[in-house]
């Protein structure tokens, strides 16, 4: 852990922020993939250190952000029934479905519990025979190994009161998902490290030369997501486009074998909603058909759930990158981290609960003046 | 930057929006503001409560009183460092001397779940005698309630206690002018992780203790270098962020913070960093955040570390005239952010 301090460090930063200076030429545009590597981002101030030609576009790497209202409605739904113990990471009790959240439910009666892993939620199970527990599995492939190896063992000890609410996502094809826009403006791309550490490189080059993109594997920690900025600048400045690593200490080319051969036993590929942005192909995951005693979407009738979404959200636009979170008319004012509109403000990954909580004295006047309150 | 009108940025949701009682209510930050200022306050009326100090102080008798109370839910009753038997003295004795004052005496009332063994009961009722015998303060009176089998988390603890405000101290929020130096006691964060390890079941490598503490020593020490501290106040739920908001937007004065000089052990910001969660917002139980007059500040610093609980104290910012009313940390790689009032709990991240 002594890594926090050492990838921290203030001189060495300046060290690399100057070498970004020296290399950069022209504007250029990059994506964070990863809402952890946003919120890094923010909250260390980053991006006020970067050169002005360097614009950070913040990526749709929010798994709490993501996750389509009709699913968390359905979450919503299953909580709310009284033989059902309902599991899941803490911060998902907060996202907003349609009217209410998680947490909602719970002060309405709801048995819902925030555990630190699927496993725990299995225990749960195991030690209350007599109620259904179900555990909400969404995330990116970081967290998918450890949700697929969770349902494996439900099946091999067979604990048959145990379930999961699947909403899982891939980033590749989101990559590819936005990289196909017309409206497009990313020019490289910094990938999440954690991703890749369980997935390894091998989606990523056939990426990089279709779209002509460099993508540079980053982590999270500053000095980290500099590196990352100063590799992927210099490809740009030398007109390349190829799959970097700076993430050497994570991430090797192939990834985590066994964790991979998990999801590849438990999970088939589907094609999945993305809150905010819409159904993207093969970007999903689901149980397979031989776990689908497990699926809780087969064993809680929760089909013909008519979802709403808040009008004034634009929570879509700063997924994809085309919209800074201040630049949205209800940012800080009908939108807040306290009375949320969309996901985005919500999460502590979100691009705008970061730009809420950490950013607030930078948005240019003129911006705030347009986002008047309303009430 | 320079003519937002930061006031456009509250939240114009009333607290009603929400039905019922949800978890955020009692955690120190946005919501339990909301819920004193929209139903307490107005329900009870008075000029006294109006102070929204911890602790209340009352002319009586000729005599300046403090007089606070304070609620232990805390589980497990037992963790590192301490037990509900400690925090329920420490607590309120803290409150007391958050305005100045020696906590004299205490009140003490249990509410006792059907089941809960009565060896636990008195260990908890030993734990709490041992504390208050360290404080210097006397359980005065008490009261005992049982409720049925799965109407309560085992035990819960309320204590209320008084003390007298010694004469020339006047510790509120609304003396802090620019130019204040912020001191912190010492390590951060460390209460709320040592509870979390042991109630989550989570390990961090190395066990950490609760800071649990009575500070009305320190604050002793503290008042004899100068009377003239301008607040005090001791970072529980919600921790520093939350105490700096408060005193911030009750000051109106903007607070800077520089991030590098606030004391996080490395285990606590281990813990935060797997967590996702911010060391600023983490309760502590045994430390305290003093706006000091500038001209004040170094003796005071250097008899808060003479102190046996003020060993680790550091300046960590100041009161400035920008951004009134807000908290602004410095990041250690020289950027700026917002240290926003927590909105309720904090939530472990996903991944």
């Amino acid at each position: 852990m002594k890594y926090i301090d050492e990838f921290q460090d203030p001189a060495l930063a300046r060290r690399l922020l100057d070498e970004i200076r020296a290399t950069v030429t022209r504007p250029w545009a990059l994506m964070e993939v990863c809402g952890g590597q946003t919120h890094s981002i923010i909250r260390h101030g980053l991006d006020q250190l970067l050169p002005d030609e360097v614009e950070l576009i913040h990526g749709p790497g929010c798994p709490v952000c993501v996750t389509p209202l009709e699913v968390i409605d359905k979450a919503l739904e299953i909580a709310s029934r009284p033989d059902v113990i309902f599991c899941s990471f803490g911060d998902m009790l907060r996202v907003p479905g349609t009217g209410r959240d998680l947490f909602q439910v719970r002060g309405e009666g709801g048995d819902v519990r925030v555990v630190y892993s699927p496993l725990d939620a299995l225990r749960i199970a195991q030690q209350n025979p007599d109620r259904e527990v179900v555990f909400f599995g969404i995330g990116f492939e970081t967290t998918a190994p450890p949700n697929a190896m969770t349902v494996h063992q439900a099946r091999r000890h067979g604990v048959k009161n145990f379930s999961m609410l699947v909403s899982h996502v891939r980033v590749p094809p989101a990559i590819e998902a936005i990289m196909s826009s017309p409206s497009c403006r990313v020019q490289g791309f910094l990938a999440a490290g954690h991703v890749c550490s369980v997935m390894g490189m091998g989606e990523y080059p056939e990426l990089a030369e279709r779209f002509r993109v460099p993508i540079v594997v980053t982590g999270f920690e500053p000095l980290d997501i500099l590196e990352g900025v100063r590799r992927t600048v210099a490809q740009l400045e030398r007109g390349e486009h190829t799959v970097d690593n700076a993430y050497a200490r994570a991430v090797r080319p192939e990834g985590n074998p066994a964790a991979r051969a998990m999801l590849e036993d438990v999970f088939e590929v589907t094609d999945r909603a993305w809150r905010g942005i819409g159904v993207i192909p093969d970007s999903g995951w689901r149980l397979s058909p031989k776990y689908r005693d497990h699926d809780a979407e087969h064993r809680f009738s929760v089909e013909g759930i008519r979802t709403e979404e808040p009008a004034e959200c634009r929570s879509g636009e700063v997924l994809q990158g085309l919209l800074k979170p201040h630049e949205c008319a209800a940012f800080g004012t009908l939108c807040t981290p306290r009375t949320p509109l969309g996901a985005t403000m919500v999460s502590s990954e979100g691009a705008c609960a970061a730009y809420y909580l950490y950013r607030r004295l930078d948005v240019p006047a003129a911006t705030a003046r347009e986002a008047s309150p309303v009430v | 930057m320079s003519d937002l009108d930061l006031t456009s940025w509250t939240c114009p949701a009333p607290l009603r929006d929400r039905p019922r009682v949800v978890m955020g209510h009692g955690g120190g930050g946005a919501l339990s503001a909301e819920l004193v200022q929209q139903i307490f306050a107005p329900a009870f009326g008075g000029e006294v409560l109006a102070q929204m100090g911890d602790a209340a102080v009352l002319s009586l008798g000729g005599a300046r009183l403090a007089f606070s109370t304070d609620s232990y839910v805390v589980r497990p009753l037992f963790f590192p460092g301490g037990s509900i038997g400690d925090l329920a003295v420490n607590g309120t004795v803290n409150d007391l001397a958050m305005s100045g004052a020696r906590a004299a005496y205490l009140s003490c009332g249990f509410i006792l779940e059907e089941g809960v063994e009565l060896e636990t009961v008195t260990r908890v009722a030993e734990a709490l005698g041992a504390a208050a015998r360290t404080a210097g303060v006397e359980v005065a009176t008490g009261d005992t309630k049982v409720v049925e089998s799965g109407h309560g988390d085992g035990i819960y603890v309320n204590t209320a206690g008084i003390g007298v405000v010694p004469a020339g101290v006047d510790l509120r929020p609304q003396r802090v002018v620019p130019g204040d130096v912020v001191i912190v006691s010492g390590a951060i964060g460390v209460h709320g992780v040592a509870v979390m390890s042991v109630r989550e079941g989570l390990e961090f490598g190395v066990e950490i203790e609760s800071d649990c503490a009575a500070l009305g020593g320190l604050v002793d020490t503290m008042l004899a270098v100068t009377p003239d501290l301008h607040v005090l106040r001791d970072p529980t739920r919600g921790g520093l962020a939350a105490s700096l908001n408060e005193i911030a937007a009750a000051s109106g004065a903007g607070v800077v913070v520089r991030e590098r000089d606030v004391p996080v052990p490395p285990a606590v910001a281990n813990a935060c960093a797997i967590l996702g969660l911010d060391p600023m917002y983490i309760a502590n139980e045994g430390k305290l955040v003093a706006f000091v007059p500038r001209e004040h500040a170094d003796a005071v610093l250097d008899a808060m570390r003479a102190h046996p609980l003020g060993a680790d104290s550091a300046i960590i910012g100041e009161a400035v005239e920008a951004h009134p009313g807000m908290v602004v940390a410095r990041t250690g790689l020289g950027g700026t952010r917002v240290v926003d009032l927590p909105l309720g709990e904090q939530l472990p991240r996903i991944c």
